[in-house]
């Protein structure tokens, strides 16, 4: 089992959010997650991404048999979690290749690998960048500054496919790209992600992404909890029916 | 103003939040003139560096159409101080990049004065300045439009990170404007390295030591941009900022 979260509670500046979730996610799955604004969605991602002010009041997080809440965010990330933003963040004067490169290798460097060089390292960013169609040069930029809503979609698959994590939870990935760039990202989640070794959870508040990338075990999550899970059709009766109709 | 052979007091706004132990060690001053011609370009570069406190005086002066750009970079142990005035005469442009960095006991300081006398002028003023636990940063800086100096183009932007909570700096950007149709823009903001940055590089895998850094010298390579030999400076910034780190 790769993530195992049993009994989560997590508050966000003392308000509680997470009341009580649990859900498991084998290696070769993809799950989804949906439901309500504030139903806690972005929190379950920050949370399990360490994110500061996102504290755990209960529960744990196993992820591939480590105790997940006692790693650091960069430590968590090295372990193989990668969190896509559903707002990625700008960080003037950094290149998306300087960051990438230096993130990659402080993740290589913890787990006793050789860092790649420079040539090595642009080998792999063109051919991820080719993957998500996002023109090489773009990564010579600093990281996100100046990219459209679709673009720092592409460029958080496009790291994705750099850093090859184990688990992808990816928070409205989706939001904000056109029906193209939809298809891009969801294949591009398909090709890096799609590997019996993986697994992918997919935050969302729509079913389109999930024509793309078909989820095996869909779940609502509403007040802090998951209140309901099913396969792929659940994401279509929530479409069909509202969050309020199936959730109750 | 205090006559040039007298050490400065507190009370002088210009040294309001200056060295004055240091000054007294290299005072008194001797100002720097230096004067660009109608139409000519001017590029200098001053570094400030050493264990010995270091003290400049400019008094620049533009000619019509004249540019003059100015990089610093003060990185020494001790304390140090440019003071930089310029007059620009019509259609002259003044560029300063500087940055400042200080490490325990020392005050890095920028004092300027940029005098628009005559129209469509154009002066920027890029300062970035690091302050490490004990050390202190500080930007005095007055742009002053002259009566009849019409379609000025004024810009400071300055900005400062303090490393501990036992940094500090001062920052006084002031503009006096006395003719019409300006353009004049300040910036200027103190605080800590951005927090959702640092959650975002952590969660691609970088340690919070190396994304600070990599934060930091970005900050600083901003004010650097363009200067002669610039690669050269860059690494000098960098070399100075890691030792800070």
């Amino acid at each position: 089992m790769m993530l195992i979260i049993d009994n989560l509670h997590a508050t966000v500046a003392d308000k509680p959010i997470l009341k009580g979730l649990s859900l498991t996610i084998n290696a070769g799955e993809v799950h989804a997650i949906m439901g309500p604004n504030g139903a806690g969605k972005s929190t379950l991602g920050y949370t399990l991404g360490g994110r500061p002010g996102y504290e755990v009041t209960g529960g744990t997080a196993t992820f591939d048999g480590e105790d997940l809440f006692a790693l650091e965010p960069h430590e968590r990330a090295a372990a193989g979690l990668f969190l896509g933003f559903q707002y990625p963040v700008e960080i003037p004067g950094v290149s998306f290749v300087q960051f990438l490169r230096e993130s990659l290798n402080a993740q290589r460097k913890s787990r006793g690998e050789e860092p790649l060089s420079g040539g090595e390292f642009l080998k792999l960013a063109r051919e991820k960048a080719a993957l998500l169609k996002l023109d090489m040069d773009m990564l010579k930029r600093p990281v996100n500054v100046g990219f459209s809503g679709g673009e720092k979609k592409r460029a958080e698959m496009v790291q994705m496919g750099i850093l090859d994590p184990k688990l992808a939870i990816l928070d409205e990935t989706d939001s904000g790209l056109d029906i193209d760039a939809l298809r891009i990202v969801g294949d591009g989640i398909n090709a890096v992600m799609r590997r019996p070794d993986k697994a992918v959870l997919l935050i969302t508040h729509y079913q389109r992404l999930l024509d793309y990338v078909k989820p095996d075990f869909v779940h609502v999550l509403a007040g802090g909890r998951i209140v309901r899970t099913g396969g792929a059709e659940l994401a279509l009766e929530l479409e069909e029916r509202g969050y309020e109709a199936v959730a109750a | 103003m205090p006559d040039a052979l007298t050490l400065p007091t507190r009370r002088d706004e210009d040294y309001r939040y200056a060295d004055l132990g240091a000054l007294a060690a290299v005072w008194p001053l001797a100002p720097e003139t230096i004067v660009v011609p109608a139409g000519e370009s001017r590029r200098m570069t001053v570094v400030q560096t050493g264990d010995a406190p270091q003290v400049r005086d400019l008094a620049i002066d533009l000619g019509e159409g004249a540019t003059f750009t100015l990089h610093v970079l003060t990185v020494g142990a001790a304390s140090a101080r440019i003071a930089v005035t310029v007059r620009l005469a019509a259609t002259a442009a003044f560029h300063l990049g500087a940055a400042q960095l200080a490490g325990a006991g020392a005050t890095a300081e920028i004092v300027t004065r940029v005098v628009h006398a005559a129209p469509n002028a154009v002066s920027r003023q890029v300062v970035r300045s690091v302050a490490a636990a004990g050390g202190t940063v500080n930007y005095l800086g007055k742009v002053l439009v002259e009566k009849g100096a019409d379609g000025t183009d004024g810009e400071q932007s300055v900005r400062a990170m303090l490393l501990d909570r036992t940094a500090t700096a001062n920052a006084r950007p002031e503009l006096e404007i006395h003719a019409d149709d300006v353009k004049c823009a300040h910036g200027c903001a103190v605080g800590e390295l951005d927090a959702q940055a640092l959650f975002y590089m952590a969660q691609r895998g970088l340690p919070p030591e190396l994304a600070k850094r990599l934060m930091l010298q970005a900050f600083v390579a901003e004010a650097l941009v363009g200067a002669e030999d610039e690669e050269a400076l860059q690494d000098q910034a960098r070399a100075a900022l890691e030792a800070l780190l």
